[in-house]
């Protein structure tokens, strides 16, 4: 009889962990949300990962953070603004454009502007020397017939 | 084309190179702007390290200029600047707050009693949740808080000779 109540406890065991366990990823969609939403911020501590990948202690509490927000009801505009207003637009993989950011959203465009811009020039100029020669060439030929 | 220029095209854009590295590689990563420098500084009423039942917010030292150093016991980085807070805190020209950020009250008390301790006080922050208000993301952390409870520089990182000397000294006289 007590081996069956000691067996029933520990097969019990894992049912209070999940209990426990439960607060953390209670809500699918809160879920779902914060892991859209913490893709796209970055975290302030090993700066090349995203708030969703990370495991430094601050990414847990910022997590923790915005889970929280998500169940108040905040929209992904208001949390982001939140943290924006605390870690700058840094925080942000997808920086606002205004006029501190605008040479890094056109920048890529300028450079492929000022590359293509130079191919052109340089492969006029080169079927201009093209057509020259052939021009000489044709005149030497005729020349020579 | 002309020659000369087919060589100096090649030379200016090296030299474009050489100035955008010039300064972009002295500039630290690590050192992202606080979006909070001209903005009031968060309030927060936490209870103080050491003196049970006591807490302190800015609110109570609006008026005068002082600083706000985010440490703790487990943070290397602070035991750089450790002596050069407790120089500072010698001079006596401003108050010096800490806030014991994300630690454990034994581990902090612990520090202090072994290091010395430059704090006027110390406000215990252990869930980190006001270190979040005030954007803190590497320990230490040091604000300078004016008259007006706006925050006017923040040092990411430990405090240097160099930044005391030239940014935050000046700029406390300046407030004062």
């Amino acid at each position: 009889m007590i081996r069956h109540h000691i067996a029933a406890l520990c097969l019990a065991i894992p049912l209070l962990a999940g209990a426990e366990s439960q607060p953390l990823g209670a809500d699918p969609a809160v879920e779902t949300r914060l892991k859209a939403l913490s893709q796209e911020l970055r975290c302030l501590v090993c700066q090349n990962q995203t708030l969703a990948d990370s495991t430094a202690p601050l990414a847990e509490d910022l997590r923790v953070e915005i889970r929280e927000q998500i169940a108040k009801g905040l929209s992904d505009k208001e949390i982001t603004d939140y943290l924006v207003a605390r870690y700058g637009d840094f925080v942000r993989y997808r920086p606002p454009l205004k006029s501190q950011t605008v040479l890094l959203w056109l920048g890529p465009t300028l450079l492929l502007a000022g590359g293509v811009t130079g191919l052109w020039i340089t492969l006029r100029r080169r079927n201009k020397l093209l057509l020259n020669d052939n021009d000489q060439d044709d005149k030497e030929e005729g020349e020579e017939a | 084309m002309k020659p000369v220029l087919k060589y100096l095209i090649p030379l200016a854009v090296f030299l474009v190179l050489v100035i955008f590295f010039a300064f972009g590689l002295r500039l630290d990563p690590r050192e992202v702007p606080s979006p909070l420098i001209d903005k009031p500084a968060p309030a927060f009423h936490l209870p103080q390290l050491g003196e049970a039942g006591k807490t302190f917010s800015p609110e109570d030292l609006r008026g005068q200029v002082w600083l706000l150093n985010v440490w703790a016991s487990w943070c290397t980085a602070c035991r750089e600047e450790h002596p050069l807070l407790m120089e500072l805190s010698k001079q006596g020209l401003v108050p010096l707050i800490g806030m014991d950020y994300k630690d454990t009250d034994t581990d902090g008390s612990g520090v202090l009693s072994q290091a010395g301790n430059p704090y006027k006080l110390v406000v215990t922050d252990a869930d980190g949740r006001v270190g979040i208000d005030y954007g803190v993301y590497g320990v230490p952390e040091t604000y300078v808080i004016d008259k007006a409870g706006i925050i006017r520089y923040k040092q990411i990182g430990p405090i240097t000779i160099e930044a005391l000397r030239d940014k935050i000294l000046p700029l406390i006289k300046g407030l004062q």
